[in-house]
């Protein structure tokens, strides 16, 4: 039997090319201070503390000792650390609540890409002795994926501009956004190639950034927030890092955690998902069965803005306040990690508790 | 209420200096191979993989947990990767005895390594980034400050760090996996070896080693008939406090001694010293024996070192103290949490060999990390909770 969790605040910093003045303590810091708000919460109410962000990213190893400064761990805390996007952190918090003698913990992850060669950075998540010292930076590898396919002929370059479009269009409406605007399909195919079949459009903005979740269990929900958005259904799933042993046409690990986390048991109103890549939506979307009737990244998106580790967490966010807003009553958020899609979570957001169908248990 | 968890595999690899005989995933799947042996169990049977690893720098390879899925079988499963400094190893064991008590998955393997021969683990500390404090002295010149600090206020003698040095490495000649085995160890090569950081002489630190740690961890339903007994999972605590605040204790924190006493507080116990059979302690420098002695509550403050010094942290003592040969034996760093972990269930399941103490039936195992600010602890018993 699940203990029914669910998100009660959600903040994040504007996501922005270069965060330059202020380091990660200092972008946190009137995150949580914005997110703590929201729920009428103190730090001192927090039962548990987890965070999600990569020492690669900051260029030194336990970037993530100084972040603790940004929730404050005196008295200490109990508190723990992914070197993950931040989604799998909430994951992590999701569990400990489960537990039954916490009821509320607060998520958070931070990340600023701008100081380092992120693209060429990536290549050092490939396998060290086979693949890394070739350098395949992470825009050429999703390069190889968007040929793959367009050569299977279930995607177009103008599917992609589309993406790249309605992505732009969306993010008119978020002020957290890097990139926005609106953009004929026309214009973006006139666009030259950066990595064929990519042009620079069809890649994600480089993006530093940081982000608050407050999730909250058991009767404490209901006091913090008017309308929470239920966690129903959280689930993540990795492939095989060996990118020749893998369809890349397909995401099957977003497949199976969507059926696990329950998607295909209802309607889904809303879709937040961590597409960094315009044709790595258009994979997404099938493997989440998604149709016309799903409303796709109102926020914009990975395209509208990639702080690296938080940008899956602002998924779930992003997903959340459609709930908490009333826009939506049933979301689904998505988060990626690794190259060309290779591990995958996703996330049932509810306005009730009990879910959409009213009798479905977790995964 | 949260379901049972028990150990039923663990599993290590032999740790040395240079494991250059194997790669980052071949040595990951010798541990892991091992506690799967160990719980009679494959591949497939296992749920989901969380693995833990100190920092990604150590190797140079960001995030290898991606890179690791496929020698750790991890398709189609969910796959976590934990980093809490030097904690990490039991906060990765942790993670996973979590999800089993959430009732999420039935059976979890777990998996920590570091292969520090890759990479320069002291070159990962000492860069230098813009807005922090560069340590540029490595662990050792952290923590020789703290341990001065406590040498003042204990008035403990000046050798008990040298006997914790010669204990823990004469308790490593029974460990067949431990990296430093020093046959002709004394306190006297203990004393004669170079002062590295005032008080902390070379022969008083940890090695620097490859090498990897890991667990099957099962649901009560999920058991299988393993080589030997599980062990309980009877405690399981967490507690972390800042690096830098003018009122904390780095001596004797209070991060630590609220996560102990969490710990006792879950298991039961009241009298840790008399109630706790063995305990596998993080000690990277001699002198922190004694320090942990009375931060886990087994000696009142600034006793701690009696405890050395009267053998009661012995092999053969009342509380024995590391009888694998402890992280001064052996320090692969991110695995170096988890072996306590996993050394505190073997002794449980009566599996340590050599180094078994007789009549084990609760076991500490004990991880810090950072600037002595990341606790991690569980409590393992031979009985069902």
């Amino acid at each position: 039997m699940t203990r029914p969790v669910a998100v009660v605040a959600f903040a994040q910093a504007a996501s922005v090319r270069r965060e330059d003045r202020r380091n990660e303590v200092e972008m946190l810091m009137p995150v949580v201070r914005d997110a703590l708000g929201e729920c009428g919460l103190t730090r001192a109410d927090i039962g548990f503390f987890v965070s999600g962000s990569s020492d690669y990213l900051a260029g030194a190893s336990f970037a993530f000792v100084h972040a603790l400064d940004a929730v404050g761990a005196w008295p200490p805390i109990e508190e723990s650390h992914v070197e993950m996007d931040g989604a799998w952190a909430l994951y992590e918090a999701w569990v400990r609540l489960q537990l039954g003698d916490v009821d509320t913990a607060l998520v958070y992850a931070f990340g600023k890409s701008s100081p380092g060669p992120l693209r060429e950075l990536l290549a050092l998540q490939l396998d060290p002795y086979l693949m890394a010292p070739l350098w395949p930076d992470a825009v050429s590898l999703a390069a190889l994926q968007a040929r793959m396919l367009l050569d299977s002929e279930r995607v177009t370059e103008p599917d992609m501009a589309a993406v790249v479009a309605r992505s732009r269009r969306n993010a008119l409406g978020n002020p957290n956004a890097q990139l926005r605007g609106e953009t004929a399909v026309e214009a973006l195919l006139a666009e030259p190639y950066l990595v064929s079949p990519l042009r620079r459009h069809d890649c994600p903005p480089i993006s530093d950034g940081a982000a608050v979740v407050v999730l909250a269990a058991g009767e404490r929900t209901l006091r913090l927030g008017a309308r929470p958005a239920w966690i129903t259904g959280i689930d993540h799933r990795i492939e095989v890092h060996a990118l020749g042993a893998r369809d890349l046409t397909e995401s099957p690990s977003t497949a199976l955690a969507a059926k696990r986390a329950g998607v295909f048991e209802g309607h889904v109103d809303v879709a937040e998902l961590h597409a960094p890549f315009s044709h790595q939506e258009l994979i997404l979307r099938d493997a989440l069965q998604l149709d016309g009737h799903t409303t796709v990244n109102p926020s914009g998106g990975a395209l509208a803005a990639n702080p690296m580790m938080v940008a899956g967490l602002i998924r779930i966010g992003e997903a959340a306040r459609r709930v908490m807003d009333g826009a939506a009553s049933r979301a689904v958020a998505h988060a990626t990690s690794g190259p060309c899609l290779q591990q995958n979570l996703v996330c049932v957001l509810e306005a009730s508790a009990n879910g959409s169908d009213g009798e479905r248990g977790n995964a | 209420m949260p379901e049972r968890c028990a150990v039923i595999g663990v599993g290590q690899t032999r740790h040395a200096s240079k494991r250059i005989d194997v790669s980052i995933a071949g040595l990951v799947r010798e541990a892991a191979l091992a506690a799967l042996a160990d719980a009679g169990l494959g591949w497939a049977d296992v749920d989901a993989v969380v693995i833990g690893k100190a920092p990604d720098m150590f190797e140079g390879v960001m995030m290898p947990e991606l890179y690791l899925a496929d020698a750790l079988g991890s398709a189609g499963k969910p796959m976590l990767r934990v980093h809490t400094a030097g904690s990490v190893g039991g906060s990765t064991a942790i993670v996973a005895a979590r999800l089993i008590m959430a009732g999420v998955h039935r059976r979890v393997l777990t998996v920590a390594f570091e292969k520090q021969s890759d990479s320069d683990a002291m070159w990962a500390l000492t860069v230098r980034t813009p807005f922090q404090l560069p340590v540029v002295a490595g662990a050792g010149g952290y923590f020789a400050p703290i341990v001065r600090s406590y040498i003042e206020r204990s008035g403990a003698p000046a050798d008990v760090g040298i006997q914790v040095a010669v204990k823990d490495r004469l308790n490593a000649l029974r460990n067949p996996h431990a990296h430093l085995r020093l046959a002709d160890i004394s306190a006297n090569k203990v004393a004669e070896s170079p002062m590295l950081w005032d008080p902390i002489r070379y022969l008083e630190c940890c090695p620097s080693s490859d090498g990897a740690c890991a667990m099957v961890l099962a649901a009560e339903d999920a058991l299988t008939s393993p080589a030997a007994p599980p062990a309980w999972v009877v405690g399981t605590a967490m507690r972390s406090e800042p690096t830098m605040f003018a009122g904390r204790d780095e001596v004797n924190p209070l991060a630590g001694r609220e996560c102990a006493a969490d710990l006792y507080r879950q298991a039961g116990i009241r009298h840790p010293r008399r109630e706790i059979d063995v305990a596998e302690v993080y000690v990277p420098f001699s002198w922190f024996e004694p320090m942990w002695m009375e931060n886990l509550g087994f000696a009142a403050e600034n006793d701690g070192w009696r405890m050395t010094v009267s053998g009661a942290t012995a092999i053969d003592g009342d509380l024995p103290v590391n009888p694998s040969g402890g992280v001064l034996s052996s320090n692969p760093i991110g695995a170096s949490g988890m072996l306590r972990f996993a050394e505190a269930a073997m002794q449980v399941r009566s599996q340590a060999g050599e180094h078994q103490i007789d009549g084990a039936r609760t076991a500490l195992g004990h991880a810090y990390g950072g600037g002595s600010q990341f606790f991690s602890m569980w409590l393992v018993s031979d009985r069902r909770p």
